[in-house]
């Protein structure tokens, strides 16, 4: 980063190190200037340094992708802490600066990262406490804190400042784990809504994102893609480009770019360079997907659920039910394609990527450069975003070898068609579930059967740098933890759940917000109505007389009384008229271990066309305890708005070459006509864990709209996207 | 050579004629309030005002910019001096990774310069061709509309 210091007026302009050194205070830059800032997690100046002026620095090795922990993170420290939120600046995503807390996923960030952060604070308020008590000459007991100044309680003008104390100055102080937390009874800064400190920089133009981020004597990149996925590279016309000014062409093996001093110019020539591909056609036939998924051969199974006996239940059960669910293959899209600048020389590589894992990053990128991780150094600048891995990280690779091949620095910016065509997938899912049912109708026996690609979970996918460039790297495939929620939320007395990971699944997979987890509650929470409405009882009802957990049933009782919700059983009686109204509920303890959620969906099917309309979703949400409830509403309607695209209207397109959905003409998403009323009911427990918000209410979506759909039509959907032509199908079936 | 007036400014500028306007914003007079989202005027995230209208400057030559003015996301107003329009996203706390948020606000822009009271169901068919991947659209709804009462107040 110091390197880079220039006085060039361009640099200073858009440059994501000038806002990183802005916000280091004295303190940290002393640190560094004397000696390396800690980043183990075990330390207290890994997170945290108090300046002369009382200012607050907190590093995070976790990123603000759009979820608003820049205000949340800072409000757990400025709470913990006794000082102003607006004295605490936040420093995220520099490998160099911050502590690896694991990749920004899987709602984690308050949960895990703010928990740590939070418990550094606490010791760093013992041991301010303890200089203060020195310094005051008064135990303990007689000393108050308020906005980062230390007082005695009955002589108030008995005072000495954090600043006074400490600043400038290292803790030297290993993370207490027994240092005390403050009452939650007592909180003024947690719990509160608070804005976003980067919302007026996005809505004026000046925050400066990734793409918008330059540095001196950089060129602009643009890879050229192959025809079809597996193909190699035959032959370069180099000539097909010369009449562009300034251009070169770039190529190791596969790997195919070009370089130009304008962005235009490069954008131009990647359209124009004339290349010989090799034919492949290695994707399964489209029409034949299940047939293709239940065909891979199975790598390994893993149990996720096994209480009683499920097959001897299920023998004796007084009713059966059986049925199948898949769900589309998905992309990330991100508004904004996928964007990186590196700048690799003389063996170090300075990096700027919005990648959700700058520390993960960090070693792949070292793989694709064959170089020691420990002279790669990346900085996180904010990206479009990127639910999930997304394109991010392999143009973050793309432009470190370009930069490391012509050895200058690079930015390079995906197309549309790169970041739709090429992010990695989120892969096909199939299930198949059975339930047998007592005399009274309840569940007795619940097996279900998943079919999802294995998950090296150490591994990150491949890059397709190193890939083209046939770069040395791991075989490995990772979706992420997608077998999770395959087992149910409720405690039925025999259960038998497995999921089958298979070897390969034809695209190059990764997690997309909520991976498998969306898809098993989906299959879950749709397949328990079809069991409720084959023994005639109300959706709601249903699920609460098998629920035992009295956190599950609040946020259950709180959704159906939000929505008004009259019991009744499903299908609605009245399905006359061209558009039919109808409701549907669901309801998830996400991984079974945390955030609790249950939505209720209000449908319009247009029996015509086919077409659903969400009007309505209503959520009821218990996360723990609530950081920054303005942040967990944002979350929850970013979740099912998503979703509910995600559900009525997207999958991948491909022939056997490549994807063919690469715009949002042919991946449609939802738009603002289609958008439903969100509405949100927060369950607030101050004495709970903080636990994630990021991703549990999008398990709600497909399996409510899915319910919501038989409730009003009489016909169950089993296959996201819910097309109108599905639905179409459907009702056809049932005619 | 072409001459560009934006944000009230004119510059001369060596480019090449069949640059879509959005990279001179961007890479040659160095603003960022309009996003490179799709290169096909799908999205909306390039959106910028040319004599009031919204105009998708990812596929608008800037040699077909002749005298029309343009105005970008930076033109409106800034952290201590935001536009009303500003104003209510900010107030609404209208973005999550905010990537089309230059979109949504100079679409807003064009929309209530020739609107007045706009209903929700206006407010959503004027956004219709502005795309959102977060799911702020709740939130940016409520700004439009809050924009419309400050922008109705302020006239």
């Amino acid at each position: 980063m110091a390197t880079l210091v220039t006085t060039r007026r361009e640099f200073l302009v858009g440059t994501g190190a000038l806002v990183v050194s802005f916000s280091l205070t004295p303190g940290a830059l002393a640190q560094t200037a004397g000696k390396k800032k800690p980043v183990a997690p075990t330390e207290v100046d890994t997170f945290l340094a108090i300046a002369r002026d009382g200012t607050v620095t907190m590093y995070t090795g976790k990123v603000d992708i759009g979820t608003g922990i820049r205000a949340a993170l800072p409000q757990m420290v400025a709470e913990e802490l006794d000082v102003r939120l607006d004295r605490v600046k936040m420093v995220e995503g520099d490998t160099a600066l911050t502590p690896d807390q694991g990749p920004t996923w899987g709602s984690l960030s308050i949960q895990i990262a703010g928990v740590q952060i939070r418990q550094a604070a606490a010791t760093a308020r013992k041991a301010l406490i303890e200089l203060a008590v020195q310094k005051l000459g008064m135990p303990s007991a007689d000393l108050a804190v308020r906005e980062g100044v230390v007082f005695v309680r009955a002589e108030p003008h008995r005072r000495v400042a954090y600043g006074d104390l400490i600043g400038d100055q290292d803790f030297n102080l290993k993370v207490d784990p027994a240092a005390p937390l403050k009452n939650p009874k007592d909180y003024t800064i947690v719990s509160q809504p608070v804005p976003r400190p980067d919302i007026p920089g996005k809505v004026t133009g000046t925050h400066t994102y990734m793409h918008d981020f330059r540095v001196p004597g950089m060129l602009h990149a643009r890879v050229v893609r192959p025809p079809a996925i597996g193909a190699t590279l035959e032959r370069v016309d180099e000539a097909s480009v010369r009449r562009i000014k300034g251009v070169k062409v770039v190529r190791q093996n596969d790997f195919l770019a070009v370089v130009a001093e304008s962005e235009w110019a490069a954008v131009k020539a990647a359209r124009a360079l004339k290349a010989t591909w090799s034919k492949w056609e290695g994707l399964p036939e489209p029409a034949k997907l299940w047939e293709h998924v239940r065909n891979t051969p199975v790598a390994k199974d893993d149990v996720a659920a096994n209480v009683g006996n499920a097959k001897t239940a299920m023998a004796g059960a007084a009713k059966t039910l059986k049925a199948t669910y898949d769900f589309a293959i998905h992309t990330h899209g991100s508004m904004g394609p996928a964007c990186a600048v590196a700048d690799v020389r003389d063996g170090k590589a300075e990096i700027w990527s919005p990648s959700q894992a700058p520390h993960w990053l960090k070693r792949e990128v070292a793989v694709t450069l064959q170089m020691d991780p420990a002279n790669v150094h990346i900085q996180y600048l904010d990206g479009a975003g990127c639910y999930g891995r997304n394109g991010h990280e392999d143009c973050t690779a793309d432009a470190a070898l370009i930069s490391k091949l012509i050895g200058k620095p690079v930015r390079v910016q995906w197309s549309r068609e790169d970041e739709h065509g090429w992010d990695p997938k989120g892969p096909p899912t199939l299930l198949e579930l059975r339930a047998g049912l007592d005399a009274a109708g309840s569940v007795v026996a619940w097996e279900s059967e998943l079919w999802v690609p294995k998950a090296d979970l150490t591994e990150w996918p491949r890059t397709l740098a190193a890939t083209h460039a046939r770069i040395p790297q791991k075989e490995a495939i990772n979706p992420g933890n997608i077998h999770r929620n395959l087992d149910v939320s409720y405690p039925f007395p025999n259960q038998h759940s497995v999921a089958h990971r298979l070897a390969s699944t034809p695209f190059r997979p990764s997690w997309i917000r909520t991976p498998g987890r969306m898809q098993n509650s989906y299959a879950n929470e749709a397949f328990l109505d079809e069991c409720a409405a084959a023994v005639g009882a109300d959706p709601v009802e249903y699920r609460l007389r098998h629920l035992t957990d009295p956190r599950g049933i609040a946020v259950l009782r709180a959704a159906a009384m939000r929505a008004n919700w009259q019991p009744r059983p499903a299908p609605n009686r009245d399905q006359s008229g061209p558009i039919a109204k109808g409701r549907g509920v669901a309801y998830v303890k996400y991984e079974n271990t945390r955030t609790y959620v249950a939505g209720v969906a209000e449908v319009e099917v247009n029996k015509q066309t086919g077409a659903i309309r969400c009007t309505r979703f209503v959520v009821a949400h218990d996360c723990g305890l609530i950081i920054n409830p303005d942040g967990v509403r944002a979350q929850v309607e970013g979740n099912i708005i998503q979703t509910v695209s995600r559900t009525l209207k997207e999958e991948v397109k491909w022939n056997r070459s490549r994807v063919t959905s690469v715009d949002w003409a042919s991946y449609p998403i939802l738009r603002f006509p289609e958008v439903p009323e969100v509405v949100i009911e927060l369950i607030n427990r101050l004495n709970e864990p903080p636990w994630g918000v990021g991703e549990p209410a999008a398990c709600l979506p497909p399996p409510a709209i899915s319910n919501a759909v038989f409730d009003a039509i009489g016909v169950r959907l089993r296959s996201v996207p819910y097309t109108p032509a599905k639905v179409k199908a459907a009702l056809g079936a049932k005619a | 050579m072409v001459t560009l007036v934006v944000n009230g400014k004119s510059h001369r500028l060596d480019v090449e004629p069949d640059t879509p306007l959005l990279y001179v914003l961007r890479d040659n007079l160095g603003l960022h309030g309009p996003k490179f989202g799709c290169g096909l005027a799908q999205c909306g995230s390039c959106t910028v005002l040319m004599d009031g209208k919204a105009v998708r400057s990812c596929t608008f030559a800037v040699s077909k910019v002749g005298q029309g003015k343009i105005v970008t996301l930076e033109g409106l107003g800034t952290p201590a001096k935001p536009h009303p329009i500003q104003q209510a996203f900010i107030d609404e706390q209208a973005a999550q990774c905010g990537y089309c948020v230059n979109g949504m606000i100079m679409q807003t822009a064009a929309f209530l310069g020739a609107r007045r009271n706009p209903s929700e169901r206006d407010i959503r068919q004027a956004l219709a061709d502005n795309l959102c991947r977060c799911g702020t659209h709740q939130r940016i709804i409520a700004a439009v509309k809050r924009a419309a009462v400050l922008m109705g107040k302020g006239a």
